[in-house]
């Protein structure tokens, strides 16, 4: 009876660390955009990912994104197809993700509607090729939605991604990407 | 025994709250997608013929096509550069499915238009679907003038139709291949013992050999007694190249025609006689 009881008040605790642990849960959307934008002065190419996957959470601040490189749309057809097949692999590298930190959690309130910022540190993997990315994130609190925006610099050379000399002229190899989401509280 | 309930409950509760901080976005719901398959050609011709790719909504790809003379002829007429059939002409998307188009060949001054549907998209996930499949209907109009003209010649003789129905799967992500039943009906032949519709299967084959080249392989096969038993089979072999908004196809073929018509029905140079030709098609895509 005893260790019952003890075994009992143990994993109570170890249950309770775990909840208190993200008392303030997790925030979640599968909605999210990725608009990135390629300039140069021989062209422009914009792409939007509407179905991004993308989670914190409130206590420690851990951030991750799931995006499908196949849920890009290109205003141009043929700009969409020579992206999966030509520099994006899309068949063999489906998906790219990004497992970080929001490391100024502590500074959001979560229950109080405002704008906050914090920094944003994390590894961004794509294409099998994992780089450490940091940007300055906003969030905004509105009646218990929080819309996170971002933005940061991405070279494509970095990430495997080669580009022929032929068009290498139109490709920036500064493309900006930019994060506009929508999480909602699920646990 | 309430106890032992207790304990399972938290237990389970403890490690789902644990598996929470593994991974935020594993929900452990399957994703209820569906993938399209895409850029199983890279332009809607394999060589001669056409692939079950269609243009894109309010896209229109300009296509000029050359085959020029026997190689076998020699320097003389430089393997055959010296002499040139070519049609100029595009196809359009009125939406990314339905396509339709107009040409002008050189052979017997015809003019071509189609209409081309796809109506089954090569899926897998929540919608599975082996195959992509299109249909094509073409009509053609030869202007010659009529070689006979002191008889009865009826405006009706100039026309000949081709229907295909163009079945490819992308079998990986290097190898497609294509069958293509096709019946062409002609309105005029040779003789009454030729048949006027002439049933084929063609067969179209790409291979990838980087993100942007292929080789690519187109047969079309007639099946036997439908026409003059001097007339063969065409066959071609090309290699693909693409950059940015042109294709390049560059091949090796015995046809002299560009459209269905003429390559399917009209082609009576052999390859193992060396009467093979060189030709090109170049494609550019224009948005509106």
């Amino acid at each position: 009876m005893k260790k019952i009881t003890i075994l009992i008040i143990a994993l109570l605790a170890v249950g309770l660390v775990a909840f208190t642990n993200h008392s303030g849960g997790i925030y979640k959307t599968n909605t999210g955009n990725i608009n990135f934008y390629s300039h140069t002065s021989l062209e422009d190419i914009t792409a939007d990912n509407h179905k991004v996957k993308t989670a914190f959470d409130a206590s420690s601040g851990k951030l991750q994104f799931s995006v499908l490189i196949k849920d890009f749309e290109f205003p141009k057809a043929l700009m969409q197809e020579h992206f999966n097949e030509n520099y994006m692999n899309s068949t063999k590298y489906p998906k790219s993700t990004f497992s970080g930190t929001i490391e100024n959690m502590e500074a959001i309130n979560l229950a109080q509607n405002g704008t906050y910022t914090s920094p944003v540190r994390g590894n961004l993997t794509m294409k099998d090729v994992t780089k450490e990315v940091t940007t300055i994130a906003t969030f905004t609190v509105i009646n218990g939605v929080i819309n996170a925006k971002a933005s940061f610099n991405v070279n494509p050379e970095d990430y495997n991604i080669n580009i022929p000399k032929v068009v290498s002229k139109k490709i920036s190899r500064e493309i900006k990407v930019f994060i506009d989401a929508d999480y909602k509280h699920t646990h | 025994m309430l106890n032992k309930i207790l304990v399972i409950i938290l237990l389970l509760t403890s490690s789902l709250a644990f598996s929470q901080v593994m991974d935020l976005l594993d929900d452990g719901i399957p994703e209820p997608n569906t993938e399209y398959t895409s850029a199983t050609f890279k332009t809607n011709r394999v060589v001669n013929g056409h692939s079950i790719e269609t243009v894109a909504k309010k896209e229109f790809d300009f296509k000029i096509s050359h085959r020029f003379g026997f190689l076998s002829t020699g320097v003389y007429e430089l393997f055959g550069l010296d002499g040139a059939t070519m049609r100029i002409g595009g196809d359009y998307g009125i939406t990314d499915n339905l396509n339709v188009g107009l040409g002008r060949s050189t052979v017997d001054k015809t003019y071509d238009g189609f209409v081309k549907y796809k109506f089954l998209k090569q899926s897998k996930g929540v919608k599975n679907m082996p195959v992509t499949a299109a249909w094509i209907s073409h009509i053609g109009i030869t202007s010659l003038k009529w070689p006979q003209p002191q008889r009865e010649n009826f405006s009706s003789s100039r026309l000949h139709y081709t229907h295909q129905l163009l079945v490819a799967r992308k079998f990986t992500e290097g190898l497609s291949i294509q069958i293509s039943p096709t019946v062409t009906h002609l309105n005029l032949v040779d003789s009454t013992k030729y048949k006027n519709d002439i049933i084929s299967i063609g067969v179209g084959v790409r291979q990838k050999l980087t993100h942007r080249t292929s080789v690519n392989l187109e047969y079309y096969y007639v099946l036997p007694d439908q026409m003059d038993a001097d007339k063969t089979n065409v066959l071609s072999i090309g290699f693909e190249v693409e950059t940015g908004g042109h294709v390049f196809q560059l091949f090796f073929t015995n046809s002299r025609g560009p459209f269905e018509k003429s390559f399917i029905t009209d082609t009576r140079a052999k390859w193992l006689d060396g009467d093979v030709r060189f030709g090109f098609n170049i494609a550019r895509v224009f948005n509106f």
